[in-house]
């Protein structure tokens, strides 16, 4: 069963239809990116799969089933802009927090040390809010979006403000969230992100989708016909490549239209070069972002 | 536990937990206590009686020589005003005052001290009053009249009925008293919940919460926790207020004390009093979570939750005016207007007989407007609630009503 299954939604404001006709579907243990330029529609699509506005058509269904208040006790939701009440402490905004979404106080207790622990939080758990630092909010803000166990957690721009140390703890926690078959949905601009941990990846422009499928096959179909390579000594002409690119320790090979890599590293091993790296080139997802994003706006 | 509930109980915990909220409920009574001590203080009634005295005079027009023990103030005579003057000085008498020749016909008494006042204290006054009055007419009239011409009428007013029989409920200053505190009350406590409604509200949006709490509940357990608890909190205050009054009363002097005893609640009073109450926080309570909605911030909201607060202290702007002709048509409209009806019914009942038909009027117009306003709030609050940083114009409010 599919985790979250939008279908056909439209929202409009104003006149403007800011989402338009979007249909995706994200798999349980499934890290899903949405990305899009700013105005894209991202943070409209987001609020509706969290039942925090209503699309004017279309559905959307959890685990199977529509949408509405008993729902909600399923998702988990970290907003772009972040808060919490600052006046109250660490672990009561995370207990009562929990319990809006339907946990009872012991438990959600239990897994808020738990999970304070697991991210070296624990010492700070009966400071203020206002008395945390940016970072440490984050983190609390993090528990909350988690702390009640959901299927399906939308991440919007997690790791903004991070310093490497968190960045690093929070993604071994999206992957331990994975491991356990939870959904997750990373809305993020970091396309870097997006490479490392998405498995699927829905790309959006003025709220229609542009791109939508596995990050690997998006990838190999924006191939640019070229391999990296880092060689020991002089390269000179190569059979099959019409230019060569110098960048910082390798070269970028351009292959003729009938070449393939094979040919190339089989040409190259005749040689007798000394191979250090031999890589079918893939396009960073940034080009491919930047293309079709370029695309869309002609 | 259901949402709404557990919304509620957070709100209710957090407003009484704020600083503000506490401060507000202890210091009521205590600005109460104060004024009370101010009021014997200054009309020279605190303790057992006024002060012992001694007080010296002057008679240049001759035959004021009786009567020179007024209760705690003894009068002394003296011969000029040199040595009343002398006397002064040396602290034997705290003032004098001098009877000029023609004190018959012009009235004129001189009086001297060496303390800066405006007037001398309703004690001293009334004693050199007593003093001169006694004086002028002993041997002319029995003392009985004596005492009439210095006290001619104690007005006890009854109130009848149209068959003649003493009616229940008397009128009068004492049953005036309660209806105007309770107003007070009322007012105090609308305008502290609404106002922290708006604010909660407000930071909720400022700092984002919103977002998370509205993907946990439905906009409608939202409102309905946070009034329902902010509400609470307030009746709590209220309660508060309304059980320390009998006992600062108690401390306030005999006289006031006299008059909360002569005080006779008919239940319809109380009755009443309570379902304004009811119906007038509910109305501010869904007009602020319009404006906590739609206003950027939680300063911007509090501003126009002001403004919206000023019909129902109108009562209280003009309350002379209230006693003395509460049949004004000015005064109809606005116990039938909604903003100021819950203060201005319990204010004007304590001073008249409210027609039945302008309660039936002003209850219906209270009720339909809470279910209107309700009914717009709970169409705009879910698009308003996330919106952050610019306040939508009131053409564009309408238009979201609209279309909902």
């Amino acid at each position: 069963m599919q985790a979250v299954e939008v279908s056909h939604i439209v929202k409009s404001f104003a006149d403007r239809v800011v989402v338009n006709d979007l249909s995706f579907s994200v798999a349980q243990g499934e890290i899903f990116g949405l990305i899009g330029p700013n105005g894209a529609g991202k943070t409209t699509t987001i609020r509706m799969m969290m039942d925090i506005i209503r699309p004017d058509s279309g559905t959307v269904t959890i685990l199977g089933e529509k949408l509405g208040e008993a729902a909600k006790n399923k998702l988990g939701y970290l907003p772009e802009e972040r808060g919490l009440y600052r006046k109250l402490r660490v672990l009561d905004s995370i207990v009562y927090l929990a319990s809006l979404k339907g946990v009872d106080k012991s438990s959600a207790e239990e897994r808020a040390n738990e999970l304070l622990k697991q991210t070296g939080m624990l010492p700070h758990k009966t400071k203020k809010i206002e008395e945390l630092s940016r970072g440490m909010g984050q983190i609390i803000q993090f528990i909350v979006s988690i702390v009640h166990d959901p299927q399906l957690v939308v991440l919007d721009e997690p790791f903004a403000g991070l310093d490497p140390v968190n960045r690093d703890l929070l993604k071994g926690l999206l992957f331990d969230l994975r491991s356990h078959g939870k959904a997750l949905i990373l809305s993020t601009h970091q396309m870097n992100e997006v490479e490392e941990l998405c498995d699927r990846i829905l790309m959006i422009d003025h709220g229609r989708s542009v791109l939508y499928g596995n990050l690997a096959e998006i990838k190999a179909r924006y191939r640019s016909n070229s391999v990296l390579l880092q060689a020991e000594g002089e390269l000179g002409e190569v059979p099959g490549v019409t230019a060569i690119r110098a960048h910082k320790g390798y070269v970028e090979l351009i292959l003729g239209e009938n070449t393939t890599a094979r040919q190339v590293l089989e040409g190259l091993v005749r040689r007798g070069t000394t191979i250090n790296r031999f890589e079918v080139a893939t396009p960073p997802l940034n080009e491919i972002f930047l293309k079709v994003v370029g695309e869309s706006h002609e | 536990m259901n949402k709404t509930l557990l919304i509620l109980r957070h709100e209710f915990r957090q407003t009484a937990k704020r600083r503000g909220f506490i401060v507000m409920t202890l210091i009521v009574p205590v600005i109460a206590l104060v004024l009370i001590g101010v009021v014997q203080l200054v009309s020279g009634t605190a303790g057992p009686g006024p002060q012992a005295a001694t007080i010296g005079y002057v008679d240049e027009l001759g035959g004021f020589q009786q009567f020179t023990s007024q209760g705690n103030i003894t009068l002394i005579r003296f011969g000029t005003t040199d040595d009343a003057t002398g006397a002064l000085i040396a602290g034997n008498i705290s003032e004098y005052f001098v009877i000029p020749p023609d004190y018959i016909s012009t009235g004129l008494i001189n009086r001297y001290t060496l303390e800066k006042q405006l007037a001398a204290s309703p004690a001293v006054a009334a004693a050199i009053n007593h003093f001169l009055v006694t004086n002028l007419l002993v041997g002319k009239v029995p003392a009985a009249t004596i005492a009439r011409i210095e006290a001619p009428s104690n007005l006890v007013t009854t109130r009848l009925t149209e068959t003649g029989a003493v009616a229940p409920e008397q009128g009068g200053y004492g049953n005036l008293i309660v209806p105007f505190f309770f107003g007070i009350l009322l007012a105090l406590s609308i305008i502290v919940s609404s106002t922290y409604l708006v604010q909660g509200l407000g930071d909720e949006k400022e700092n984002r919460l919103m977002e998370i709490l509205l993907s946990s509940v439905s906009p409608r357990q939202l409102l309905t926790g946070k009034v329902l608890g902010i509400g609470a909190a307030g009746l709590v205050q209220v309660a508060f207020w309304a059980i320390s009054a009998p006992l600062l009363l108690s401390l306030a002097s005999s006289s006031i004390g006299g008059l909360i005893s002569a005080i006779r609640l008919p239940i319809s009073f109380v009755a009443l009093a309570v379902a304004y109450f009811i119906l007038g926080y509910s109305l501010f309570a869904v007009i602020s979570a319009a404006i906590g909605a739609t206003s950027s911030g939680s300063r911007e909201g509090q501003q126009l939750m002001g403004v919206l607060t000023i019909p129902m202290l109108i009562p209280f702007w003009f309350a002379s005016l209230l006693i003395f002709s509460p049949d004004n048509p000015a005064w109809v409209f606005f116990t039938i207007f909604p903003l100021s009806s819950p203060v201005e019914v319990v204010m004007r009942l304590g001073v008249t007989a409210i027609p039945a038909w302008q309660l039936v009027a002003s209850m219906a117009v209270l009720i339909l407007t809470i279910i209107g306003v309700l009914a717009l709030t709970t169409k705009i609050f879910r698009v308003y609630l996330l919106m952050y940083g610019k306040r939508p114009g009131f053409g564009e409010v309408l238009r979201n009503i609209k279309t909902g």
